[in-house]
């Protein structure tokens, strides 16, 4: 199969789908003419024109809610943030406006829009470029958010979002970007709201979404050398969360470890803790452990780097603990 | 003397009245505890609104914020479906969702009431944006107070509103006040209208107690978009009779200056119009009071008699996906 990079799989599922249906149109910040700032959109002006393809002014606020109302009548837009981090100044559209709209007006008008970019930290961006909100917005009913892992997943979900007649959150990364992975020619979509498990294994279950689903698999190999078998889930979605596939895990593995890049309070993986106590308490052998980030802002200095993030040392030593080894 | 016909004139009269007998029930079902949470009324401020009415057609959009019973009356939703939407109930044009601040109807292409103060603003220039988008001759009227003007979200829609030269009519309905906070605690630019020059957008002041005033105000702004023209600003000067909401005495004001706005009460300057020229007898137009009477009459029985909408209905509406996994554990 060939193999192509992260952003070209979102690429591609973006340009599918705007040659699909006119009423799909791409906006934000430096998407057009400077063909992406992660090149994401390159060449998509030179296809759709400009009508379709557009630039907008640093306004987040603004162009989200445009985006919104484009959306109450009838077109399919996809947003891109230039980080979710700048999300933050466009929240009030995304919350009280996208997630709200349909059940307002008693189920009249529904927000069929997608709002993309990449989350989390990617380097040493300091404090205000290195935050993942991936939990915040799944707190939210009325938004499905999806975070991929992989080129494969990012294309097959991202055409399912733009189809969506919901508003979706589709979460990326600058560290992924680049990744490579196989993508087949020819067209799939993947459902949102379904779990991947990605690695089979039989002592231990770890469950993780994203740009850190690199991290679990990587530890997970490694664990493999010792004679340690990992499954690994990645959770694909967040909202809604496929908590189904993650106890049939647990019910196989009796442990389970959450790997998340999220401040610790209120995490996703504080979440899936309490679904998993509820709905599998008496398969637990061991306590349920979360490897989320550092409960602080994140610092610029390598050192805090290496501090904050989960890490595959950090989740080898998870899993020895809670086989007590 | 009578610029418009005599029709115009009478509709207006019906409009207006229905919009402030529709309002003066309200307040006192609120009273009585029938409709709860925010309510904020439009008395002495129709004229905005039934002077856009005379101008625009069916398919052009309308969106505002939460004072919005006037504007959903306005755009053809019977008064039944306003008033069981404030009662909650399930036969509400929101389907008992919404209530006061949220009304909506596809039908009527009204866009609805929102919330947030200024969070409409930019919604409106995303409809104007999609009508523009599909090649459409429609315009976006989209109304905000005087306290939304304040709001980042008007800045950043006013100047992309202009860059795409998107059919957008902004309307800013000065009442004089924020809540409580007069227009001059708020800002050193007392003109409104003068923001829209910041982005170059054409931007007047305009009287809002006279219907034919802001008729032809907005007239040359739909004009204007329909034209691939662009937006248009208009600070339309009005003022509310009630409190921001029913829970505000309107400390903040005094009684003469609400008295010196009922004397330009736009429902009594139409009176003198249609009365002046002939055009209806009083008993004529105390004819048309007693039918909307009826009409507010029939939208509280009707309302008394609705059911609430079941509990379960709750989690319909939240998502189109049918069968979404709420988390209910």
């Amino acid at each position: 199969m060939r193999v192509i990079q992260f952003r070209e799989a979102l690429r591609e599922a973006m340009n599918e789908e705007m040659r699909r249906d006119n009423d799909v149109f791409l906006m934000g910040e430096e998407v057009a003419e400077y063909n992406g700032a992660y090149k994401v959109s390159q060449g998509m002006l030179d296809e759709f024109g400009e009508k379709r393809i557009i630039d907008t002014p640093i306004a987040e606020l603004g162009f989200a809610g445009i985006g919104v109302g484009a959306a109450m009548n009838g077109l399919r837009p996809i947003i891109e943030f230039m980080t979710f981090n700048f999300s933050l100044v466009a929240i009030d559209q995304v919350i009280n406006a996208a997630a709200k709209m349909y059940q307002m007006s008693g189920g009249q008008f529904n927000i069929p829009m997608v709002f993309r970019g990449p989350t989390g930290s990617a380097g040493q961006l300091g404090a205000q470029h290195s935050q993942a909100f991936e939990n915040w917005y799944a707190n939210c009913p009325g938004l499905k958010v999806v975070v991929p892992s992989n080129p494969y997943d990012a294309k097959g979900l991202l055409k399912t979002a733009i189809r969506d007649n919901d508003p979706v959150i589709f979460m990326e990364s600058e560290q992924m970007y680049g990744d490579k992975g196989e993508v087949p020619e020819e067209e799939y979509l993947i459902p949102i709201g379904k779990a991947d498990i990605k690695r089979e294994g039989t002592d231990v279950t770890i469950v993780s979404f994203g740009k850190i689903m690199k991290v679990a698999l990587a530890a997970a190999e490694e664990l493999a050398a010792e004679n340690i078998s990992v499954e690994v889930i990645d959770l694909r979605t967040v909202r809604p969360i496929d908590y189904d596939t993650v106890i049939e895990s647990v019910k196989k593995t009796n442990r389970l470890i959450i790997v998340e890049e999220a401040w610790p309070l209120a995490s996703i993986s504080t979440e899936i803790t309490y679904m998993v106590q509820k709905r599998a308490f008496d398969y637990l052998d061991a306590p349920i452990t979360r490897i989320t980030t550092a409960d602080t802002p994140l610092g610029y200095a390598p050192t805090f780097v290496a501090e904050f993030l989960p890490s595959v040392p950090k989740v080898v030593k998870a899993v020895k603990d809670v086989l007590y080894k | 003397m009578a610029t418009f016909t005599k029709e115009q004139y009478i509709t207006w009269f019906e409009q207006m009245m229905l919009m402030r007998r529709f309002e003066e029930k309200s307040a006192q079902l609120y009273g009585q505890q029938k409709i709860k949470g925010f309510c904020h009324l439009y008395i002495g401020q129709e004229a905005v609104v039934a002077g856009t009415m005379s101008v625009i057609n069916k398919e052009d959009k309308l969106i505002t914020a939460y004072r919005d019973h006037a504007h959903a009356l306005a755009c053809g939703i019977p008064a039944r479906e306003v008033m069981a939407e404030l009662y909650g109930k399930a036969t509400g044009c929101s389907k008992g969702k919404g209530g006061s601040m949220h009304m909506f109807s596809k039908e009527h292409n009204f866009f609805g009431g929102h919330g947030i103060v200024g969070g409409q603003i930019p919604l409106g220039a995303g409809i104007a944006f999609a009508d523009m988008y599909r090649g459409g001759k429609q315009v976006t009227v989209c109304y905000m107070g005087d306290g939304a003007v304040r709001q980042g979200a008007l800045h950043e829609a006013f100047n992309m509103a202009m860059i795409w030269k998107l059919p957008v009519i902004f309307i800013c309905e000065n009442n004089g006040y924020a809540m409580g906070t007069s227009v001059k605690r708020t800002t050193n630019v007392m003109d409104i209208w003068k923001l829209g020059l910041a982005y170059d957008m054409p931007s007047k002041e305009v009287d809002g107690m006279n219907c034919e005033s802001v008729h032809e105000a907005i007239a040359e702004a739909v004009d204007r978009g329909r034209k691939g023209d662009g937006p248009t600003f208009l600070e339309i000067r009005t003022y509310r009779y009630r409190g921001h909401s029913m829970s505000d005495p309107a400390k903040y004001r005094t009684k003469e200056e609400v008295e010196e706005y009922k004397q330009q009460d736009p429902i009594e300057q139409v009176r003198k119009v249609i009365l002046d020229n002939n055009y209806a007898t009083q008993a004529d137009l105390d004819a048309i009071e007693e039918k909307i009477g009826a009409v507010i009459q029939d939208s509280v029985e009707f309302s008394e008699n609705s059911p609430w909408p079941d509990a379960s209905e709750l989690y319909t509406d939240v998502y189109m996906e049918p069968n979404y996994p709420f988390i209910n554990e």
